[in-house]
């Protein structure tokens, strides 16, 4: 076998687990990129993977509509959870999503067909690389168009300023629960992917800290672009792995790095060629006056 | 009447901030709003651009109440403003600011893009452009929130002229702008009234207002306190005593 073909199988899960989280980047994106602070993605996947994986089970529905379904009833959730926190801002709209987390994640817990604290588990293993990266490409590819279109724009201009934003004839609110349920249904379908990755999935999976790596990915990585939460979620993901040489200390460093990023590249990774070109501009500028 | 205000009011707490306002701005003329600082026409402005929600009475846009309305059902019924102190999109580059002011009068172009080679704005980027130079402004590239104010200030009139109003509402547009630039804008203000835009303009600058306005409104403690010809009103001596104190008081 060659040397390729042996990478893969060895880093399979790796490779597929970092399709995944760049799909959760992605989805947590797009409310960042309307300026809307929204830490519910891990809650919208655990209701696309307990979704996927319940209605395959137990119903007998086949793989792709699973996925079809746990998406549909995200954004479904999402409508109305997104009328009722939309009236919050900033850090309140942060707490709020939080807890509608925690609701989710408790239900989990609690309802009899869930699994409980066990979780589901011997959940078939369906999801193949390709579908990740098909699916991720879609998004990307979509997300990047819309990113020019008017609904991206009027995204960007909330934003930036609201107030202004609704003066130029933007719904606020609707552009605001719009970003949100496709980030939702988005969060659900990568949940869907990953429970038949993994086989097994619990309630803790989908917890604060889920939706925290999530903002991370996507933060770390850079806002301005859809290349940024796709560049950051494939580093943090890979980071553990590239670092295995270090054994014990490598969460230090790990977590070194993640600081070093934030604080020298606060808008993001993919703004690095940005702020070489500034730099260069700046010896030109420099070299000019002397 | 293209904008009529019936006794609107706006209580914050305790403290009248309009109250029992009536306005009514004709179409086709430059209608000035004065007052001394904390007189309440920003609020005025804002309870008209449904920024505000109104606390009592009723305004018409256009032959419809407009009351409830939200700022961007306003602005799609053809009402454009521009902010006291600057409100741009400061992370968007200046086109793009002109483009979301466009926002209103465009179909939303999503499906279209997905098309990878479609770039259905195009004609919509054109007037964008054009509307940056008749502002005279010649970066269209520049983010917005690096220009020099007064640029900054005539891009917020080109992004509220790019919804095609048919009413503008300028918050002292001439604030920070030198001798020159403020000419510059009195110009402006009378070719878009030839070109039949209605104006309504807050302004601090007595001397622009008088110089532009057909009927001036003075508002002093959230009331309006007299109306007329720019002559009648310099005239007022209610007027002086709102500007410059009452003799008792002195």
């Amino acid at each position: 076998m060659d040397a390729l073909g042996e990478f893969f199988r060895v880093y399979q899960t790796t490779i597929g687990v970092i399709g995944i989280n760049a799909l959760l980047a992605l989805s947590v994106w797009i409310t960042l990129y309307a300026g809307q602070l929204t830490l519910g993605n891990a809650a919208f996947m655990a209701i696309g993977a307990y979704g996927a994986a319940l209605l395959g089970m137990r119903v007998g529905v086949s793989f792709p509509l699973g996925l079809v379904l746990g998406a549909g009833l995200s954004a479904a959730l999402a409508l109305p959870l997104g009328l009722a926190v939309f009236r919050l801002r900033g850090v309140y709209l942060a707490i709020a999503t939080i807890g509608f987390g925690e609701v989710v994640r408790v239900v989990l817990l609690t309802l009899p067909f869930t699994g409980k604290a066990l979780g589901l588990n011997g959940i078939p293993p369906l999801t193949e690389l390709w579908h990740i990266y098909l699916s991720l490409a879609v998004v990307a590819y979509v997300l990047w168009r819309v990113q020019g279109s008017t609904v991206g724009r009027a995204w960007a201009a909330i934003r930036e300023d609201e107030i202004a934003a609704a003066s130029q004839g933007i719904a606020i609110r609707r552009y605001k629960l719009a970003a949100f349920v496709a980030g939702a249904a988005i969060a659900a379908w990568a949940g869907g992917l990953s429970a038949h990755l993994n086989f097994s999935i619990e309630p803790g999976d989908f917890g604060f800290t889920r939706a925290v790596q999530i903002l991370v990915y996507a933060v770390v990585g850079g806002t301005p672009s859809v290349a940024g939460p796709i560049l950051g979620a494939s580093l943090l993901t890979a980071l553990p792995e590239i670092l295995r040489p270090l054994r014990e200390y490598r969460d230090i460093f790990a977590g070194l790095i993640l600081m070093g990023v934030i604080i020298y590249l606060p808008r993001g990774l993919v703004t690095l060629a940005e702020l070489r070109k500034t730099r260069r501009l700046q010896e030109i500028g420099a070299a000019d006056v002397a | 009447m293209l904008l009529e205000c019936d006794r609107i009011s706006k209580r914050f707490g305790g403290v009248h901030a309009v109250a029992e306002v009536d306005l009514a701005v004709a179409p086709g003329q430059v209608f000035g709003l004065i007052g001394p600082n904390g007189a309440g026409k920003t609020t005025l402005v804002n309870l008209i651009s449904g920024h505000l929600r109104i606390d009592a009475g009723a305004i018409r846009f256009a032959g419809a109440d407009v009351t409830r309305l939200a700022p961007h059902a306003l602005t799609a019924r053809g009402l454009a403003r521009t902010f006291q102190g600057v409100r741009l999109f400061k992370g968007l580059t200046a086109v793009e600011n002109v483009l979301v002011g466009r926002h209103a009068r465009m179909r939303s172009d999503v499906l279209r893009r997905l098309w990878p080679r479609g770039a259905p704005d195009r004609r919509d980027r054109e007037r964008a452009a054009l509307l940056l130079e008749r502002l005279g402004l010649t970066r269209p590239q520049a983010l917005a929130g690096e220009l020099a104010y007064g640029d900054q200030r005539r891009l917020e009139i080109a992004r509220a002229l790019a919804s095609e109003p048919r009413l503008l509402i300028l918050d002292e547009p001439a604030a920070g702008m030198n001798p020159v630039e403020s000419a510059r804008l009195r110009e402006l203000m009378r070719a878009l009234v030839a070109e039949g835009l209605t104006i309504v303009l807050i302004e601090h600058d007595v001397r622009l207002v008088m110089g532009t306005c057909e009927r001036v409104a003075v508002v002093n403690f959230g009331r309006k306190i007299a109306e007329g010809t720019p002559v009648e009103i310099q005239a007022s001596p209610i007027v002086r005593e709102a500007y410059l104190g009452s003799e008792d008081a002195a």
